[in-house]
């Protein structure tokens, strides 16, 4: 009893376990662990996820190697000599046109992009899946569909008549204008999201709280918000990852100054002036690429939720 | 999607016919209230954008908009131009290579997660997470694993095999293909995962009926697995679709439209002409044009899903 109980400590003894009994005597099992088929399953699975680690991986080793040994060639080998100064380049002294200080400019915008344009979007958007779902009213649904669509449409078309705008109201070229340009554009399928989840809570709730006289503002912050915390998970990482890693918006709504880490990242590396230092340029992209892969891997599931959902915004 | 509960609105007529609700437009305020920033949005951005752009693309503005119409001279130009045409060639191209390409990878890869194997989260997390990074960030990884000098090439090279040649992205015939290879690593993790949402739906006892009729495996999924999850295939179909054609962010990054103009798409080229060559009549016809693209992958899904789903 004891043996089996050891056994069951670690997978690894399990799967000694397991090929013990493939290689035993009893004839029929042995397809369990190492037939042909398991081999070739686990083989692509391998192979395919060498493929997708690689990039990362000569990323990494790239922006961990100075100049001279770059120069050498193999991008696959692992650096002979650590060196942390391509990073420490990339955050400080990197060059965007005239401005040399670095990455750090750029993060430090998206930072500033980035918070208020969860918040807004998130705010507004559950508070209309709310009315939605719960409060319809006529036209309410048509509405919705409308939105919907308007999730599809490609931006390209929007982009000049939300210049216009922008540009009357003054606040074109600032970073306030990125925000509200990043809330518009997150409303739709965050609408969706909240509107879908709001849905499927249980009717008898709701009614309950009308019943007992509270209104539309009571029943959606003592009732639907204490209850959504998972979704609003979801919309978090939708809407990091998704403003983080935003492009077009950036380079047409921002100025130099205000450009967020994407435009600077792409303004640093594909650069024509001075020489190419490609492990400084794998450093700043590194730089970027942490913080929505920061957040990939601390949310795990709940990251694969959310793109399921969010993938409409393409 | 959205309508499994439109039958139990109730909710929305408290008080059905009482006398002492004076207007239709009071009722449920609060919700109009709240869904008003939303409205303008819509209203506003969402459609009138969209209608302006379209009339806009009728005009001959150039540095600022002007409302002075020339009829279907901005289209006519826009299909004379060799850089358009390219555009349209190459999004083609990646269009339906990334389509093929991302639909038997994710599905193959979903059916091999499918086989009940150990370290599935691991794996799932390793072809997830480049979903996660930026194009940009993408193709400045492709753009470097691809450089002739030290990347693939070189490494080939220096390994004895001199006059070995893989250099995408300095080659114009072929610079789409090294787009491709990036976008397909970026996004097939995502379709892997929505193909094996869809396995999952699938009824284990298919699997048994299937094996006590000695259906061999790979026949159960192409003549059974693989028709049912039609609306798995065809929600995917959609998103990859939409996505494809606002492809931007990767070609900037990887190639910046070259060499010369072999690899410019048509959102590239509305960014351009709308914001760096001063001519927003033609930005305007090009960025009617993908309107319309997409509008030919909407319209039939919207009608099979929502229309559909009204009359069953």
């Amino acid at each position: 009893m004891a043996n089996v109980s050891i056994l069951n400590a670690t997978g690894a003894a399990i799967d000694a376990v397991r090929t013990e009994v493939a290689a035993g005597p009893r004839g029929k099992r042995p397809k369990k662990v190492l037939s042909g088929r398991n081999i070739m399953v686990y083989g692509t699975l391998g192979l395919a996820a060498l493929y997708y680690l690689l990039p990362l991986y000569v990323m990494v080793v790239t922006s961990l190697k100075g100049m001279p040994e770059v120069r050498l060639g193999n991008i696959f080998s692992p650096p002979m000599e650590i060196t942390f100064e391509p990073w420490v380049k990339a955050w400080a002294q990197a060059c965007t046109g005239l401005n040399c200080d670095g990455l750090s400019r750029g993060f430090w915008n998206s930072v500033r992009i980035l918070v208020p344009s969860v918040i807004v979007s998130i705010a507004v958007a559950s508070v209309s899946g709310y009315a939605l779902a719960n409060w319809r009213f006529k036209g309410s649904e048509l509405f919705f569909s409308v939105l919907i669509i308007g999730a599809f449409i490609p931006y390209q078309v929007m982009i000049y008549p939300l210049v216009i705008i922008l540009r009357e109201i003054g606040i074109y070229g600032s970073l306030t204008g990125l925000v509200i340009v990043h809330t518009i554009f997150g409303m739709p399928i965050l609408t969706l999201l909240f509107r879908n989840y709001f849905a499927g809570l249980p009717e008898e709730l709701f009614k309950a709280a009308r019943i007992d006289g509270a209104g539309f503002w009571q029943i959606y912050g003592r009732i639907m918000l204490p209850m959504s915390l998972p979704i609003f998970v979801v919309a978090i990482i939708i809407q990091v990852t998704g403003i983080w890693n935003d492009f077009l918006f950036g380079v047409v709504f921002t100025r130099p100054d205000t450009y967020p880490m994407t435009v600077q990242l792409n303004n640093i590396v594909n650069s024509v002036q001075g020489v190419k230092e490609y492990n400084v340029n794998m450093a700043a992209t590194l730089l970027t690429g942490a913080v929505p892969l920061i957040v990939y891997f601390v949310s795990g599931r709940l990251f694969v939720r959310g793109i399921a959902a969010g993938a409409v915004k393409g | 999607m959205p309508h499994p509960m439109s039958s139990q609105s109730a909710a929305s007529k408290p008080i059905p016919k009482s006398s002492g609700r004076p207007n239709q437009l009071f009722r449920n305020l609060n919700s109009k209230i709240a869904l008003t920033p939303m409205m303008l949005v819509a209203a506003v951005v969402f459609f009138g954008g969209t209608v302006w752009t379209v009339i806009y693309s009728f005009t001959n503005s150039r540095l600022l908009p002007r409302a002075s119409f020339v009829g279907i001279d901005q289209y006519e130009r826009l299909w004379a131009s060799s850089r358009w045409i390219i555009s349209i060639q190459n999004l083609l191209v990646y269009g339906i290579l990334s389509l093929i390409f991302s639909l038997v990878v994710g599905f193959v890869l979903a059916a091999l997660m499918d086989q009940k194997i150990r370290f599935e989260s691991a794996f799932r997390t390793i072809f997830l997470y480049p979903f996660a990074l930026s194009f940009i960030v993408t193709g400045l990884v492709w753009q470097w694993i691809l450089n002739p000098e030290f990347g693939v090439q070189g490494i080939v090279r220096s390994l004895g095999w001199t006059s070995f040649t893989f250099d995408p992205l300095y080659n114009p015939d072929i610079v789409i293909y090294g787009i491709l290879i990036a976008g397909l690593w970026q996004g097939t993790g995502l379709v892997m995962c929505l193909m094996l949402a869809g396995l999952r739906g699938i009824d284990e006892d298919i699997w048994k009926a299937a094996r006590v009729d000695g259906i061999p495996m790979w026949r159960t999924y192409i003549f059974v697995v693989i028709p049912m999850m039609r609306p798995v295939f065809i929600t995917t179909l959609v998103l990859i679709g939409s996505g494809i054609v606002k492809l931007y962010d990767l070609v900037v990054a990887q190639t910046s439209g070259g060499p010369g103009n072999a690899s410019e798409v048509p959102a590239k080229y509305v960014y351009d002409y709308m914001f760096q060559a001063q001519n927003l009549g033609q930005g305007f016809a090009a960025s009617t044009m993908m309107l319309l693209t997409v509008a030919i992958i909407i319209v039939p899904w919207a009608y099979l899903e929502f229309g559909g789903k009204k009359r069953g």
